[in-house]
Parts: C-alpha cells; sequence; structure tokens
C-alpha cells in the first residue's frame, strides 16, 4: 500500500531534518504572511492609498498657504498616519482564523506570542512602511524644511511599528466577531494616543529649531515596550478568539 | 492499556451540554472513530483533544502521564486537521505544505506526498484554483508530513472521491499499523479493520 510505504519513508531512509529554532520560525511565519500579503495587493496597498488621500486633502479643505499649511503638517501626517493604520488592523489576524491557520498555529508547540509578533512585523512591512517611505515625499508638498522632513519620517518609522503592535491586540480579541471594524478602532485607539502625541509634537520641536531627543526617546522606549508586552496579550486573546 | 485516555469530559456549548463526564481510552495500536449525528459534539470533542477548546471539566492523559504538558514539552507531536484546512489560497499547495513541512522537520518529504496524495499535478497551482477534493488531499498531505505520534483528523473524507476515501482509509491504516494513533470523526462510515479501531459514540444515535 501506498500509504504504509510512506508513513515507513518518515521513520527509516529519508533523514528527519531537525525542527526549526526560533530565530528560523519567526523568518519562516514572517517569509510567508509577507508572501500573501503581497498577492493580496489590493487590501495591502489600502492603508497608504488612504493616507495618501487625508494628506492631500487637508491643504484643499484649509488653505493652501505655506505658513498654514507648515503649521498643520505635523498632526495632519500623524492622523493620517494613525487612522491608515486602524483601517489596516482588520486584516491582521481575520483570514487567518477563518481558514484555519490560527488553529495550527495553537496546537504547534511553539511559542504562540513569538509567531504573532512576526505576522505583526510582516503585516506593518506591507501597511505601515509604506506610509513612513511616502511620508518625506509629501510633507515636501507641506512646505516642511528638510530637518523637520528627517525628523517625522523618523518619528513615523519609531511610531508606526508600536500602532501596529498596540493594534495587534485588539485584532486578537475581536477576530472571531462580524463587523468589528469600529470597535476594534474604539478599543485601540485610546492606547494609541500617546504614540499620536509624541510624534507630532517631535516633529513640532524640529519645526521650531527645539531639541527633538526627548519626544524621540519617549517613541523608541514606547516601541520597545510595545515588542515585550503586545505579542503576550495578542496570544492571549488568540486563545480565545480561536475558541 | 491505553495510549490516550480521557475521564470526566464535560463540555457545554452555550445552553446545550455535548458531552457529560465522558471517559474514553484508546489502546495503543488503534484508531478512535468517533461516531454520531450532527452536532453531537464529534468536531468539540477534537477540538477538546487538541487544546483548541477547554472543557469544563475532566482530564486526558498521554501514556499515563499528563496530555498537555506532554504536548508542550514536545515529547507528544499531535497533528491536527479540522473543518478550515489551513491552505492560504494565494499560495501553491507546494508552498502551503513547504511551511509545515519545516515546522515537522520533514521538508525533504513534500514533492513524494504531493505526488502520494494525487497532487503532483497541480502542486504549483494556487490553493485557490483547486477543487474541493483536491484541498482536502493538500489538507492531509499536511497531516503526513507532520512526523506526528497522534493524529485529529474531523471528516477526513469530505469531499473526495471513493478513491480518495480509500486511500484516506489506507493512510490511517499505515499510520496506526506503524504504532501512531489517530483519532477519526466521522459521520460517514469509515472501515479500517475491526483490529485496529474502536469506536465511540456520541449523542443519541
Amino acid at each position: 500500500m501506498v500509504a504504509v510505504k510512506l508513513s515507513g519513508d518518515a521513520h527509516e531512509d529519508a533523514p528527519v531534518s531537525p525542527v526549526p529554532g526560533l530565530l528560523t520560525l519567526f523568518w519562516m511565519v514572517f517569509q510567508r504572511d509577507l508572501q500573501v500579503g503581497l498577492r493580496r495587493w489590493t487590501d495591502a496597498s489600502n492603508a497608504a492609498l488612504f493616507f495618501i488621500l487625508v494628506v492631500t486633502l487637508f491643504p484643499l479643505a484649509l488653505s493652501p498657504k505655506a505658513e498654514v499649511l507648515r503649521m498643520i503638517a505635523p498632526g495632519v501626517m500623524w492622523i493620517a498616519a494613525l487612522l491608515a493604520t486602524l483601517l489596516s488592523l482588520n486584516l491582521l489576524f481575520r483570514a487567518d482564523l477563518e481558514d484555519g491557520t490560527l488553529e495550527q498555529l495553537l496546537t504547534l508547540p511553539c511559542p504562540l506570542g513569538w509567531m504573532l509578533l512576526a505576522k505583526t512585523l510582516a503585516h506593518w512591512v506591507i501597511t505601515g512602511l509604506p506610509v513612513v517611505v511616502m511620508a518625506p515625499v509629501l510633507a515636501i508638498t507641506y512646505h516642511l524644511p528638510g530637518s523637520a522632513v528627517g525628523v517625522l519620517t523618523f518619528s513615523l518609522l519609531l511610531g508606526t511599528p508600536t500602532l501596529s503592535l498596540l493594534g495587534s491586540i485588539g485584532a486578537a480579541l475581536t477576530a472571531g466577531l462580524r463587523g468589528a471594524g469600529v470597535l476594534l478602532a474604539f478599543i485601540v485607539a485610546p492606547l494609541m494616543l500617546p504614540v499620536l502625541m509624541l510624534g507630532s509634537r517631535a516633529t513640532d520641536f524640529a519645526l521650531a529649531g527645539e531639541d527633538v531627543t526627548g519626544p524621540l526617546y519617549l517613541l523608541a522606549a514606547l516601541l520597545v515596550l510595545a515588542t515585550s508586552l503586545a505579542p503576550v496579550l495578542a496570544a492571549g486573546a488568540i486563545r480565545i478568539s480561536a475558541d | 492499556m491505553g495510549v490516550l485516555a480521557g475521564a470526566g469530559l464535560t463540555l457545554w456549548r452555550g445552553t446545550t451540554c455535548l458531552f457529560e463526564e465522558l471517559s474514553f481510552v484508546v489502546p495503543a495500536g488503534t484508531a478512535l472513530l468517533i461516531e454520531g449525528p450532527n452536532g453531537a459534539g464529534k468536531s468539540s470533542l477534537l477540538r477538546v483533544i487538541a487544546g483548541l477548546t477547554q472543557p469544563e471539566s475532566g482530564s486526558l492523559t498521554w501514556r499515563g502521564g499528563a496530555f498537555r504538558e506532554q504536548v508542550r514539552a514536545g515529547i507528544l507531536r499531535m497533528a491536527f486537521s479540522g473543518h478550515a484546512l489551513a491552505l492560504k489560497a494565494e499560495l501553491s499547495a507546494r508552498a502551503n505544505l513547504k511551511f509545515f513541512a519545516r515546522l515537522s522537520g520533514k521538508s525533504g518529504h513534500v514533492a513524494d506526498v504531493l505526488e502520494a496524495t494525487g497532487l503532483g499535478s497541480c502542486a504549483d497551482l494556487e490553493v485557490r484554483l483547486l477543487s474541493a477534493g483536491q484541498k482536502r488531499r493538500a489538507a492531509l498531505a499536511r497531516i503526513l508530513l507532520s512526523n506526528a505520534d497522534l493524529w485529529l483528523l474531523d471528516e477526513p473524507q469530505t469531499n473526495l472521491d471513493a478513491a480518495g476515501r480509500r486511500f484516506v482509509e489506507a493512510v490511517i491504516r499505515g499510520h496506526v499499523q506503524q504504532g501512531g494513533t489517530a483519532i477519526v470523526a466521522a459521520h460517514q462510515a469509515m472501515d479500517l479493520g475491526s483490529s485496529i479501531q474502536s469506536r465511540l459514540t456520541l449523542g443519541d444515535a
């Protein structure tokens, strides 16, 4: 019988390679999610397109004057980045819950939080990184000076992964709920406020020619805190959602 | 003497009691067939064993030791196949299986298993283009690549043709004869041969 021969192979002639370590596991999950995300590029590009849309609407509605634009630029950029993140969070765990991938990850003897961290990072690369890359281009149209553009971009680079990580907790909690988009936003938006305030404040400071290291250090500290805590909380929430 | 035993398992879903004080023993070298009508709790029992659902009470043991601890420590390797097939529609069957095969350390077997499950010709197509039966075969291939001692299969013959159903039975028989254990929820009659199967009937059937 074919089947008997197959099972036999596993134990005898063909060598069984070692089970991957933690770093390989992280890379495998990250790579797979990136592949799937890029194939679903219409979903993936939503966040970036939304960011561009919001940022370009403000000058049309308010005023195209350089001094007005320069004043509102930090706030507009950061609000748009936060909303773009909220918009994309729905997709973080939904598909994995529906197609059974999460059930498989849950039954593996591997740390779930670690795998969710890899998934969240892949999600940020697909939805958050384009926002960071686009921000300096859009900032120039807002007449921001070079130094402020640099600080804005760097603050987004530090802050948007934190937004995705905080969002992963809410996404894990609501993955099993229908139409949870607004509920999800209400759960995670309050957690995101410190990042929003520090990010736009850093750019404000740069515009005023003041020292920006304070808010940037705080943003970095929040990123470290979110990286260490969010996956653990998301893992707990996923266990509930998958039941 | 059984390899896997459940004692006093009780599970409520909402206001319905699916099973109460359920105990069972799976003797070494056998497969346990869970039978019963739709809604009797077959899938739920499998999910309890897989650790996806917490029962209200009861305990599981594997070779006399605590079940969950041995799974967590990697001593007991377990493969679960539920209603959802855990296949990414955007990736090919081969890419889907490679991921799980690497997790179990059997990435060298992917091509052989694809061939054996009858997916050799469509292994590089995106899964969304496969038929329901082919997807089910891909899920079975994942189990074959899992290198697990304990198989938990929920309706593995769904959507399969007659040859496919016989193949599933042959695969499970092969696994059990190699010293493995399988628990299979099936509402269709499945026959593995009386010497290697025991039955557990849920519900009023």
